[in-house]
């Protein structure tokens, strides 16, 4: 496929989400002078599971990333456009990144729990905006345990350290951390490509469960992942949106060649 | 088959084996042969008495046997005679050759004494107030024993009222000196003079008094004195009161011996200098160099470990924090006795004069703080030290991974937040090796401190029971210093030279337990915190 950048259909976009939690609003961002994505238009549509899917470098962990501005973190990165959730655009100059960041929260590829305790990890958000009484402490930590499905293995040794648990016990911990602080949305960046199959169908169970209360968007390599567990998948390209759709459809009956390409494994 | 040697790196094994080999050699070879000087040097060994072909007697402890210069297959030996007072030298030469017989006669006795050093010989006879107590040896010997202990209870008196009673007066006479100063410039009523010269003069009353109750002790304590008839005839007397130690090294059993070592060992740790430091103890210099490495760490580390907080987490990096960096680094390689120089320009005259100005104006022209001192001494020795805190501090923040930034951020955490909480724990393990080797590479320096408040014999320890408690205007001595002053500034060379190994031994065994706290408390923080590269 000779596929140029700025030279391709225009994107199929699913009619119109009716609560879209986040939208994003002609977003193009470069790193210096290297421009990583183009022109994304989208709408992330609450409690629902979004995945992003598409070839490696096409952008989807860059706009994952945009969405809670991480990416400030890289200093040659500039956006054009914008990204508003819940109604407020995040990148404003005076808008709350903390704030943010605690109502966008964040599962990373690779586990990366703190060198604390178990109990500190999960109690850490709350820590940090101010909460120190232990009751509250000790609730958050129970429920946000419970949900990320890690509860029972570890309700007996909150106070080890948390890097002694397993892989998949590690990416579940990371999941609770994130939820502790009641974020709106989880982003999630493939939390499960470092993980065996049994701990990655757990994750994915966790998914399952967890959309009911919160949005989820979760960037996957793994189409039968996607297929699984997301209800919208938009797929990438080069740095541009190329199809977003329900699932079903997506993988059904993409509406554009490329999309059908991709998804049927012609090209990945 | 040769390719194959060369291919298969066989003698790159051998060439890095050989390395670590020679390394090793010369770490045991210098820890060997200070070992080998300076655990000996307290053992009571015993005395020999020579007696020369020409009829010359000779007594003493062989220290040393060499090749005469030029005659091969001929030795002599050294023999530490002692008896300054009585023969001029400690040590003397003897050809091996010129030997009849050697003995190891028993009733030999050994005085350590308060000056003119170790005194050999036979008793003869004990006298108190002028009256004989005994005339033969062993009886001697036997009264010897309750005059010294009764010698030892007096010197403690005496240096209680020296220490306390009159340490205590002379600090209000000079508190009241400096009273008087102050309202000489300020501008004094006559009346408030008058009252600090009465105030004065019952200072000297009381002064008198206990000078006049030491003096009584004093001439107490000259009352007992034993002769001894040294090897060559001559007799010598030597006060019970000027006697620190005495025992009769060939009569004594191993066990003996072994309480010997022990007793002059706790002295050398824990006693005071005596003979221009070349006997006693070393407790002074111990206490300094420990108390100048604390606050020399108390000042660089915190200051360090900021400073490298700032160019790692909060500057921009760009051309200005290269620059810095690259001058931290270089100030790394600066000469010491560079930093002794600024040290003694800016601390010393710049900082401690302004002090003295505006805080001690009635003690000038005697420098308070306008001098050498244990805190300038410090103060130089941290800048020293502080490049290496912060490089060892900026390598293990970098060494923290961006995943745990991230997930620290990825929560909502602020820069501080984050820096606080999980990237300083992280990074501990690496910021405390920076410490230990920076507090190693301080506590070696010796150069800078000379110009900057070490001397030879200081009167008081920069911390005692009297307020303010930390004196850090105070000079100090230092293990290092003491050294290089023991083994080189020494009028008697030879009697100093085992002072210098078990000074350096100590130093040694100091600065390894310092290394060896400092690693167990990294390795117990390294385990916790495992996700790190340090």
């Amino acid at each position: 496929m000779s596929e140029i950048r700025g030279e391709t259909d225009d994107p199929f976009v699913v009619a119109e989400i009716e609560n879209p939690i986040v939208e994003v609003d002609k977003l193009s961002l470069y790193y210096g002078d290297t421009q990583a994505l183009y022109d994304v238009d989208l709408a992330i549509p609450e409690r629902e599971v979004t995945a992003f899917i598409g070839p490696s470098g096409c952008g989807k962990s860059t706009l994952l990333r945009s969405l809670n501005r991480l990416n400030d973190l890289v200093e040659s990165a500039r956006i054009e456009g914008n990204v508003r959730v819940s109604g407020a655009d995040i990148y404003a100059p005076d808008y709350d990144v903390i704030d943010l960041r605690r109502r966008v929260g964040m599962v990373f590829q690779k586990s990366n729990p703190f060198p604390k305790s178990i109990y500190e990890n999960v109690a850490y958000g709350l820590r940090i905006a101010g909460e120190n009484r232990s009751s509250v402490l000790d609730e958050s930590v129970e429920k946000s345990l419970r949900a990320a499905a890690l509860w029972d293995e570890v309700k007996d040794r909150l106070k080890d350290n948390a890097l002694g648990l397993s892989g998949g016990q590690q990416q579940r911990l990371c999941i609770a951390r994130t939820l502790a602080v009641e974020p709106e949305v989880v982003l999630m960046d493939e939390p499960c490509s470092a993980l065996d199959p049994i701990a990655t169908v757990r994750i994915e169970e966790t998914i399952s469960e967890l959309k009911n209360d919160y949005t989820i968007v979760i960037v996957t390599h793994n189409l039968q992942q996607a297929a699984r567990i997301s209800d919208y998948t938009a797929f990438f390209y080069l740095g541009r949106l190329v199809e977003f759709n329900q699932t079903q459809q997506m993988f059904t009956q993409p509406h554009l060649k490329q999309t059908e390409d991709y998804v049927t494994g012609r090209f990945g | 088959m040769t390719l194959r040697f060369w291919r298969g790196g066989d003698p790159f094994i051998w060439l890095t084996g050989s390395a670590l080999a020679f390394c090793l050699l010369m770490i045991s070879g210098l820890v060997g042969i200070i070992l080998y000087n300076g655990v000996g040097v307290f053992w009571p060994s015993a005395l020999e008495q020579l007696y020369l072909r020409d009829g010359q007697v000779v007594l003493g402890k062989v220290v040393d046997r060499q090749v005469i210069p030029d005659q091969p297959e001929a030795y002599r030996i050294q023999l530490k005679v002692g008896n300054r007072d009585a023969y001029g030298l400690d040590f003397r030469w003897v050809d091996e050759a010129d030997i009849e017989r050697i003995e190891q006669p028993a009733p030999v006795v050994v005085f350590e004494r308060l000056e003119w050093g170790d005194a050999y010989g036979y008793l003869e006879q004990i006298t108190q107030d002028g009256q004989v107590l005994a005339a033969d040896g062993q009886d001697v010997w036997k009264a010897l024993q309750p005059l010294l202990e009764a010698s030892a209870k007096r010197w403690e008196i005496i240096r209680s009222i020296e220490h306390e009673e009159m340490g205590e007066l002379n600090r209000a006479m000079e508190d009241l000196r400096l009273e008087k100063r102050r309202l000489e410039m300020d501008g004094a009523k006559p009346e408030a003079m008058a009252e600090l010269e009465d105030r004065d003069r019952a200072l000297w009353d009381r002064y008198e008094r206990v000078s006049e109750r030491l003096n009584a002790v004093r001439a107490e304590n000259e009352q007992a004195a034993v002769s001894i008839r040294l090897a060559d005839g001559r007799e010598r007397s030597v006060r019970v009161a000027d006697i620190v130690r005495t025992y009769q090294p060939n009569a004594l059993g191993v066990w003996g011996k072994i309480g010997i070592y022990c007793e002059k060992g706790w002295e050398f740790v824990a006693g005071q200098p005596r003979e221009s430091n070349t006997e006693g103890g070393i407790f002074p210099a111990l206490f300094g160099t420990v108390m100048m490495v604390m606050l020399m760490s108390l000042a660089a580390v915190p200051f360090g470990i900021l400073a490298a907080l700032y160019l790692r987490e909060y500057a921009k990096q760009g051309l200005f924090v290269r620059l810095v960096r690259i001058a931290v680094n270089n100030l790394a390689g600066v000469p010491s006795i560079v930093f002794g120089m600024f040290g003694l320009g800016f601390f010393v005259y710049g900082v401690g004069g302004s002090i003295d100005r505006l805080f001690y104006p009635e003690a000038l022209p005697t420098p308070t703080y306008g001098t050498g001192g244990i805190l300038w001494a410090s103060l130089t020795l941290a800048l020293l030290t502080v490049p290496v805190v912060i490089v060892a501090t900026e390598e293990a923040l970098a060494a923290v991974p961006r995943e745990l930034r991230e997930g620290a951020l990825g929560l909502g955490s602020t820069k501080f937040q984050m820096i606080w909480n999980v990237v300083l724990p992280s990074a501990l393990p690496g910021i405390l090796t920076g410490v230990i080797l920076a507090t190693a590479r301080g506590a070696g320096e010796v150069a800078p401190l000379m110009i900057t408040g070490v001397v030879k014999l200081a009167p008081d320890l920069p911390l005692d029971a009297y307020w303010p408690f930390f004196h850090l205007e105070r000079k100090f001595m230092h293990l290092g210093f003491h050294i290089y002053d023991v083994g080189f500034q020494s009028p008697n060379v030879e009697a100093a030279r085992p002072m210098v190994y078990t000074t350096a031994l100590l130093l040694l065994l100091i600065v390894l337990a310092l290394n060896l706290t400092a690693i167990v408390v990294r390795n117990k923080l390294r385990r916790r915190y495992a996700s790190t590269a340090f």
